[in-house]
């Protein structure tokens, strides 16, 4: 039987080793361990083995057994990974192909800067105010400090809907409606449309945008208009960013300051993007005018604040190299989708 | 205004760098846009004399000349010029000299040659090539070499000597950009005031005088000033036995480095004054002065004055405009130019000088009407200072004098009612500290208040600034001064700590979700301008009542004059444009500003914000803007009712619906109708919008989500195929099925068919029911007997199962 035993499992191992297919391999399994299996014949005849050979069969018999279920079970993880092998081979994909993707839509360029100003603000304490394109001239001009014959008011820049109604030339009036309203600490950015009558061309549009800021509390200071400014320069650009503040003039404010940037594109060695000059104009800003404070019923000897104006379009065209005004209002689809 | 450094260099010893120089000024305040050298890009030029010229052996118009140049050899140069002769001095480009070459608008480098054979060693050049004009030398052919010879400072052209030098081009213009609230640094002298301060350099000015001749002006002279308003104050001048001639070079290369021809003497001494003290001037010649008189009165309406401009037409005076007049017609429009006639001519004998202060928004406005602005005006209209005219009018007569070209009448007119007090105000230094958040001690503050030539009575603390600083009104001005100059990058920054909060408005947070689910539906966002041609309203059939808008009265032109009642144009005009482009699809939206026009002109229109969105392309239809429409009142929890809208023009009578949200109206969907496609010249797309108005849909908005259990028991599905007559809605049928269904958890419509097997005038639609009790499983007979129902109630109504 020694012999038998040994035979079938040599047998059985050969076979194994040449099956190509799970099927062939589970066919030999029933054919060699089934029930009617020839192991199975021939364990059935250990009755006539003798009482000592009886044992030393028996564990013979399930070493064999166990020595063909092993190598079974070996052949078919093998023929399996085999056969998912070839199944992905037939499967491949040119991965080259394209991709398939829903396309979201883009903000437009102006919003996407719009909304970095808002968050950068926002964090800083400030709200947002809205108000109306179409104004009052008291609003723009009167209360602003820029009296009947300033040349800001004149026809040839600003468009008129009646001799008191204008579009509004900036968004300092929502600061002066915000100002007759609230009672101070007043801390606002208000981003808005403004409209100025300039043709159409690389640099100018007669409609634009601006975001303007209004700080108004007790001990307000030109050093906290420069911390504010230069810490909003920093979360805007990163905080490497030098700024600078250079003197100018509004009827607003005073002091009056503009903050310039250095140049992002030569480090301030000067080339064509700033003009040679190492520095980029950025924005203007001021303490604000105590006769503004007067104008709005807030006693200049109790409050301060400072105010700033920020050109979107500028930003803009700074952060995304545009170099033609235009396109941010032909909204061709093809500059849209950049963004 | 554009600087001489030279010139500035007369008052204070600027010789810093430039660089540093342009720098230190733009951060005190006096912006400098640019600056240039006037010798670029000349290079090796000398003042050389011929000595000796003759014929080319082998050409008609080529000539060998050798020149001077004051070494021990003379240089050799061959030329075409035909207008040299022996002893002519002129200017000489040497081997690597460079000046200009005018016709190509480029440089020209010169190098040692041959001409036909004969060595040249350098060029002798024209004015033009020197990038000089004929003005700066009268005397000189416009078309051959430059000589000197004629030159009334001949003396000055040593042979040998650098060109740049001589022609004063060794000088540096800088153009600075002067804020509006300092006219008083359009002038040498408030920048030289400006540079003293700023650099703590000295500063050497005297007060104009002049000798003059004993006269009594009052005797030969009257000026009467009508409108004391318009004309704070009118000095006048007489110089007797002018001699009209060319102004000496040091004037005349002032004037050019400052961007203003030298005319004559007489003319140039009004232009050198204006730059140099800020305060324009005029010059009448006296025999214009009809009757003696000079009457200073608003014009009448109809007069008529023919402006010295040759190019301006003759003007039609108004009453609102002054004029300087002599006993009969204007001769000047006040402030602004003279009249021709009584300018300042080649044999003008006796000179009136004006020297006066206009009323600057008088003369702003009187420019622009009389579409003149000139270097007068454009100072005038920023408010000058009354006391500075004396100043220049005795700098004009101190320059006669000097420039010997006529007799100054010891004697002047001062027609001055009013005179301007000095004005003071106290210094509080500790204020200014608390305004600037600065540590900058007393002294300091009155250091530099005093370099800006300021007076501080040290025990008062009253400070006195120089009368031509009219913007000088309070203390936050002083607060200013003593900022720019101490230097605004050496206040510390310090960032407040605010007591206010941020907040944000649901109006605010609506918008952003709003974005949000457009971009989610692939529109991409777009900003089209917020004024717009009435004739849009017409092209996209706009209704009548919807036309009425807040009109522009000075538009940029019609295309832009009224407020948009609508977005509606704006978008037609958008979507042409991309599809003129060949963009062949494209999805926006834009979240934009209405004006609608209530009660009258003296109100203020209604502003509120509406979202439009607009699809074209192959697979854009109706139901794409319907599905936008539908995700976004899905997700602001809106429950909205679509219904077939054929009235509205704007769109497709057959493909347009509208929103509505219990009873309010939301907004409309659609197809644009083909004729307004048309009108856009686009005909040939389909375009669709979808238009919300989003105070009302703010309204309808359910803000809060709240959750619904998810099912515990299973559903029950059933299919059902329906035959309808053709103008029964989908709509109709779902309604009619959700009100007959119990347990009806949701339907959908999953065909819609019409063809082979159905009849004419028919259609097909099957949908998908979904049956789901909360509380048990619902049976297939408790679902057969609800469909049995529907079907019944569908019955009634003429619609039937399919076969």
């Amino acid at each position: 039987m020694k012999e038998q035993l040994s035979s079938i499992q040599q047998k059985a191992l050969e076979e194994i080793k040449v099956a190509s297919d799970i099927k062939t391999v589970d066919d030999l399994k029933v054919r060699l361990l089934g029930k009617k299996g020839e192991l199975t014949a021939i364990l059935k005849q250990m009755g006539k083995l003798s009482a000592e050979e009886r044992p030393v069969i028996g564990q013979l018999a399930n070493d064999v057994r166990q020595c063909i279920e092993n190598d079974i079970a070996r052949k078919k993880e093998q023929l399996k990974s085999l056969e998912t092998e070839r199944k992905l081979k037939k499967e491949t994909l040119d991965v080259t192909l394209p991709g398939k993707r829903f396309e979201q839509g883009r903000r437009h360029p102006l919003n996407i800067v719009l909304e970095d100003l808002k968050e950068i603000f926002k964090g800083m304490g400030y709200s947002v105010v809205d108000g109306p394109e179409v104004e009052e001239t008291k609003y723009v001009f009167d209360m602003l400090n820029t009296d009947e014959g300033h040349p800001a008011r004149d026809p040839q820049d600003t468009f008129y809907i009646t001799d008191n109604i204008l579009l509004r030339t900036q968004t300092s009036s929502v600061q002066i409606r915000t100002m007759l309203k609230n009672k101070p600490p007043i801390a606002i950015i208000s981003p808005g449309r403004v409209y100025r009558s300039d043709a159409v061309d690389a640099t100018h549009s007669p409609i634009f945008h601006q975001c303007e800021g209004l700080v108004i509390d007790k001990g307000i200071t030109f050093g906290d208009l420069k911390g504010t400014l230069e810490m909003f320069a920093k979360r805007l650009y990163g905080n490497d960013v030098k700024v600078r503040f250079r003197p100018h003039h509004f009827p607003y404010t005073e002091p009056s300051a503009e903050m310039d940037l250095q140049c992002f594109k030569c480090g301030g060695k000067g080339c064509p993007l700033c003009k040679g000059e190492g520095w980029i104009e950025m924005l203007g800003s001021g303490v604000v005018h105590p006769q503004v404070l007067i104008n709005c019923g807030i006693d200049p000897e109790e409050y301060s604040g400072f105010a700033f104006g920020i050109g979107l379009e500028r930003i803009a065209m700074m952060r995304f190299e545009i170099d033609d005004m235009r396109l941010f209002y032909e909204n061709d689809i093809r500059f849209l989708k950049q963004f | 205004m554009d600087l001489s450094m030279k010139w500035l260099n007369d008052y204070v010893k600027a010789d810093m760098p430039i660089k540093e120089f342009v720098a230190g000024m733009t951060m005190s305040g006096s912006k400098v846009e640019t600056y240039r050298d006037l010798s670029e890009p000349l290079k090796n030029i000398v003042v050389g004399k011929v000595v000796s010229i003759e014929k080319h052996a082998d050409s008609e118009k080529l000539w060998i000349c050798q020149l001077d140049i004051g070494k021990d050899q003379p240089v050799q140069i061959v030329t075409a010029a035909q207008n040299l002769y022996v002893g002519a001095v002129v200017p000489v480009v040497l081997d690597g000299g460079v000046c200009i070459d005018r016709h190509n608008n480029s440089v020209m480098k010169i190098k040692k040659g041959k001409l036909r054979g004969v060595e040249s060693c350098g060029m002798m050049c024209s004015f033009d090539e020197l990038g000089l004009e004929n003005g700066d030398f009268p005397y000189a052919s416009p078309d051959g070499i430059l000589i000197f010879n004629e030159d009334a400072e001949f003396d000055k052209f040593k042979i040998g000597s650098d060109i740049v030098k001589v022609l004063g081009l060794d000088d540096i213009c800088v153009e600075f950009e002067i804020t509006n609230n300092r006219p008083d640094c359009l002038s040498v002298l408030g920048l030289a005031r400006e540079a003293h301060a700023t650099f703590g350099i000295s500063f050497n000015y005297d007060p104009p005088k002049f000798k003059g001749i004993d006269c009594d002006i009052s005797k030969e002279l009257s000026v009467t000033v009508e409108n004391d308003r318009l004309c704070s104050r009118y000095m006048a001048a007489k110089v007797k036995n002018i001699k009209i001639g060319p102004s000496p070079r040091w004037m005349s290369e002032r004037l050019r480095a400052s961007g203003v021809r030298s005319i004559n003497n007489l003319v140039d001494i009004t232009n050198f004054v204006m730059l140099e003290y800020g305060h324009p001037m005029h010059a009448f010649d006296s025999r214009f002065v009809k009757g003696n008189k000079i009457v200073v009165r608003s014009a009448e309406d109809g007069e008529v004055l023919k402006l010295l401009d040759e190019t301006a037409p003759e003007l039609r005076l108004s009453s609102d405009m002054l004029v300087i007049c002599n006993e009969k017609e204007p001769m000047a429009l006040a402030g602004v130019m003279g009249g021709e006639n009584s300018g300042i001519k080649e044999d003008t004998s006796e000179v009136i000088f004006e020297a006066a202060c206009f009323d600057g928004v008088n003369v702003r406005r009187t420019a622009k009407k009389a579409g003149v602005r000139t270097e007068s005006s454009s100072r005038f209209e920023k408010g000058l200072d009354p006391e500075n005219a004396k100043n220049a009018l005795y700098r004009a007569l101190e320059l006669v004098e000097l420039l010997g070209c006529g007799e100054v009448v010891n004697s002047v007119i001062d027609v001055y009612p009013r005179v301007k007090e000095p004005f003071s105000l106290k210094l509080d230094y500790k204020w200014i500290n608390q305004a600037l958040g600065a540590q900058i001690s007393e002294e300091e503050q009155i250091s530099v208040l005093k370099r800006l030539d300021f007076k501080v009575d040290e025990t008062t603390k009253m400070v006195t600034p120089p009368a031509v600083r009219i913007d000088i009104e309070r203390p936050c001005d002083l607060a200013e001064e003593v900022a720019r100059i101490y230097g605004y990058n050496n206040i510390a920054t310090t960032v407040p700590r605010l007591s206010s909060q941020s907040m944000q408005t649901p109006a605010e947070l609506f918008r952003k979700k709003l974005v949000g689910i457009m971009l989610s539906q692939g529109c991409c966002e777009t900003m089209t301008f917020s004024f717009i041609s009435p004739r849009g309203y017409e092209r996209c059939r706009i209704e009548e009542k919807q036309r009425e808008s807040v009109k522009i009265i000075n538009p940029l032109g019609e295309d832009t004059s009224v407020m948009r009642t609508t977005l509606i144009p704006s978008m037609m005009e958008l979507a042409a444009r991309n599809i003129n482009a060949r963009n062949l699809s494209g999805r926006f939206f834009e979240i934009g500003r209405v004006y609608k026009p209530v009660g009258g002109a003296e109100t203020l229109p209604l502003e509120s914000d509406v979202l439009i969105c607009t699809v074209y392309g192959e697979d854009e239809d109706f139901f794409t803007t319907k599905g936008i429409a539908e995700e976004i009142m899905d997700k602001c929890g809106v429950e909205a009712r679509f219904t077939a809208l054929r009235s509205d023009k704007t769109f497709h009578t057959g493909r347009c619906a509208e929103i509505t949200a219990g009873g309010r109206v939301l907004g409309v969907c659609g197809e644009i109708h083909p004729m307004v496609t048309e009108n856009y010249g686009v005909g040939k797309n389909r375009i669709y919008m979808l238009i919300l108005k989003i105070d009302e849909l703010l309204e309808s908005s359910c803000p809060e989500i709240k959750y619904t259990a998810l099912p515990r028991f299973p559903a029950s599905v059933r299919d059902l195929s329906l035959v309808c007559d053709d103008d029964v809605s989908n709509g109709e049928i779902e309604e009619l099925i959700s009100s007959r269904a119990k347990h009806l958890e949701s339907i959908r419509l999953f065909d819609m068919y019409t063809g082979e097997q159905i009849p004419d005038g028919k259609k097909s639609l099957s949908y998908k029911l979904t049956f789901r009790k909360q509380d048990g499983t619902l049976t297939d007979e408790e679902s057969d007997r609800i469909v049995g129902k529907v079907i019944d109630a569908l019955a009634e109504k003429g619609i039937t199962l399919r076969a």
